[in-house]
């Protein structure tokens, strides 16, 4: 039997990806890390900015994602998103960008808590990277 | 009757027209498919988002504690409508459509005896709008160097929404756009997003269980304003392609006309240029006879 299951990450703009032969998928869910593996049970979480894991037989992917939301049902794991990037991708300089953005947000300081625990855990993300 | 000078002059400046009106014909159809084409493929985000928001509306188990943006602030007074237009004209019917349906929706609130509150996106509107509703518009936002329809203009909307439901400046919320249909067809709808319209339709109910992480009250609270996003840009991609594929029937229509113009004229002109020779043989004829 197959430990396979299928993964879709949607953005607003398109279809972002699709892959049938996935076999372990580690997001980063809003209370940890979580590895999704074939016949999990349904659920709905949503993630903080963190590196998405996909594991395949066609080769290991990483994703850096700002905010979405997961959702996984009978086999098949959506993910929705409005910021994402490939690591391949993602060079150096736009890593710049998007860490000084999320600096200029948090020194904001009328921020609530738990968006001032969001962009903390968004610049240790992109701190990491470099 | 024109002379003959005069018709040539005309017939010239109607075809220059008619080439001006093709060109931008052609350049409509280009854009239509590219923005048919950007509207359905984020059709998935929002249809997933609908279903997980949904899946979770019916997992609630406390109505009274459902998050405002769901369940609606309690009371019915301030509606804020948000009319989406575009920002260049020359589009047929569309912005016209729009602000209709958006004026026959205010004569109605008028008549409850409900405040009213606007917030146009797109300079066209804002243009038709502030001659009779000038001292409703709150805000006017126009998205005039973005090329496409993007999801980051959408949010700022939506942020800007949000903040003003959440400083309760407002109850109800509607957005008004063209939904595109075909390219003659485009349908103006009003969808009321705060509170949010849940529709138990049945094929959507899952019984499935699901697990949530956190629990309901806090991903809905974290999903609704993003929902929101959603749908401004959803319908902000509906009308942009509706709005190229009004323009583009116009302007097919504006071709075919001239088209007609021109053959009209191009008959006045050789009836003119007949009479002037048939007059001119008679006088000489007639001037031949008399010697």
């Amino acid at each position: 039997m197959s430990e396979e299951f299928k993964i879709e990450i949607v953005n607003p703009e398109k279809s972002f990806l699709v892959k049938e032969d996935v076999s372990e998928v580690v997001v980063p869910a809003f209370e940890g890390e979580m590895g999704i593996l074939k016949d999990h049970i349904s659920i709905i979480s949503f993630l903080k900015p963190g590196i998405i894991k996909i594991l395949s037989k066609s080769g290991d992917e990483n994703y850096y994602v700002e905010d979405g939301i997961v959702e996984f049902k009978n086999n098949n794991l959506s993910i929705l998103t409005s910021s994402i990037f490939n690591l391949t991708d993602l060079d150096k300089s736009k890593q710049q960008d998007l860490l000084k953005l999320a600096e200029e947000e948090a020194s904001n300081p009328e921020i609530n808590d738990q968006s001032r625990y969001l962009v903390d855990q968004k610049i240790e993300v992109l701190r990491s990277l470099n | 009757m024109a002379s003959l000078d005069d018709l040539k002059k005309r017939i010239a400046s109607v075809k220059s027209t008619q080439k001006i009106t093709k060109a931008m014909k052609m350049v409509a159809a280009a854009k239509l498919r590219r923005a048919q084409e950007s509207a359905e493929k984020g059709r998935p985000y929002s249809e997933k988002m609908n279903n997980i928001i949904l899946n979770l509306s019916s997992g609630i188990s406390d109505k009274e504690n459902a998050p405002k943006l769901l369940s609606g602030s309690g009371n019915d007074k301030v509606h804020l409508c948000v009319v989406m237009t575009s920002d260049r004209g020359l589009c047929g019917g569309f912005n016209s459509n729009i602000i209709k349906k958006a004026k026959s929706y205010f004569v109605r609130l008028a008549e409850q005896g409900k405040d009213l509150k606007i917030i146009t996106v797109g300079s066209k509107g804002n243009d038709q709008l502030k001659r009779a509703y000038g001292d409703k518009i709150i805000a006017n936002i126009s998205f005039k160097e973005s090329k496409h329809a993007n999801y980051f203009d959408a949010e700022k909307v939506g942020k800007m929404v949000i903040e003003k439901f959440e400083a309760e400046e407002f109850d109800v919320c509607t957005i008004f756009y063209n939904q595109f249909k075909n390219v003659i067809t485009q349908i103006p709808q009003a969808q009321q997003i705060i509170p949010l319209n849940v529709e138990n339709s049945e094929e959507n109910k899952s019984e499935d269980s699901y697990e949530f992480e956190p629990d309901e009250d806090e991903i809905l609270s974290n999903l609704l304003p993003k929902n929101i996003s959603t749908q401004i840009f959803k319908a902000m991609l509906e009308n942009s392609a509706s709005e190229q594929g009004s323009r583009m029937s116009a302007m097919d229509n504006a071709t075919r006309n001239a088209g007609e113009m021109v053959d009209k004229l191009t008959i006045e002109y050789n009836r003119s240029r007949q009479a002037a020779i048939t007059k001119e043989l008679i006088e000489i004829i007639s001037g031949a006879e008399s010697l």
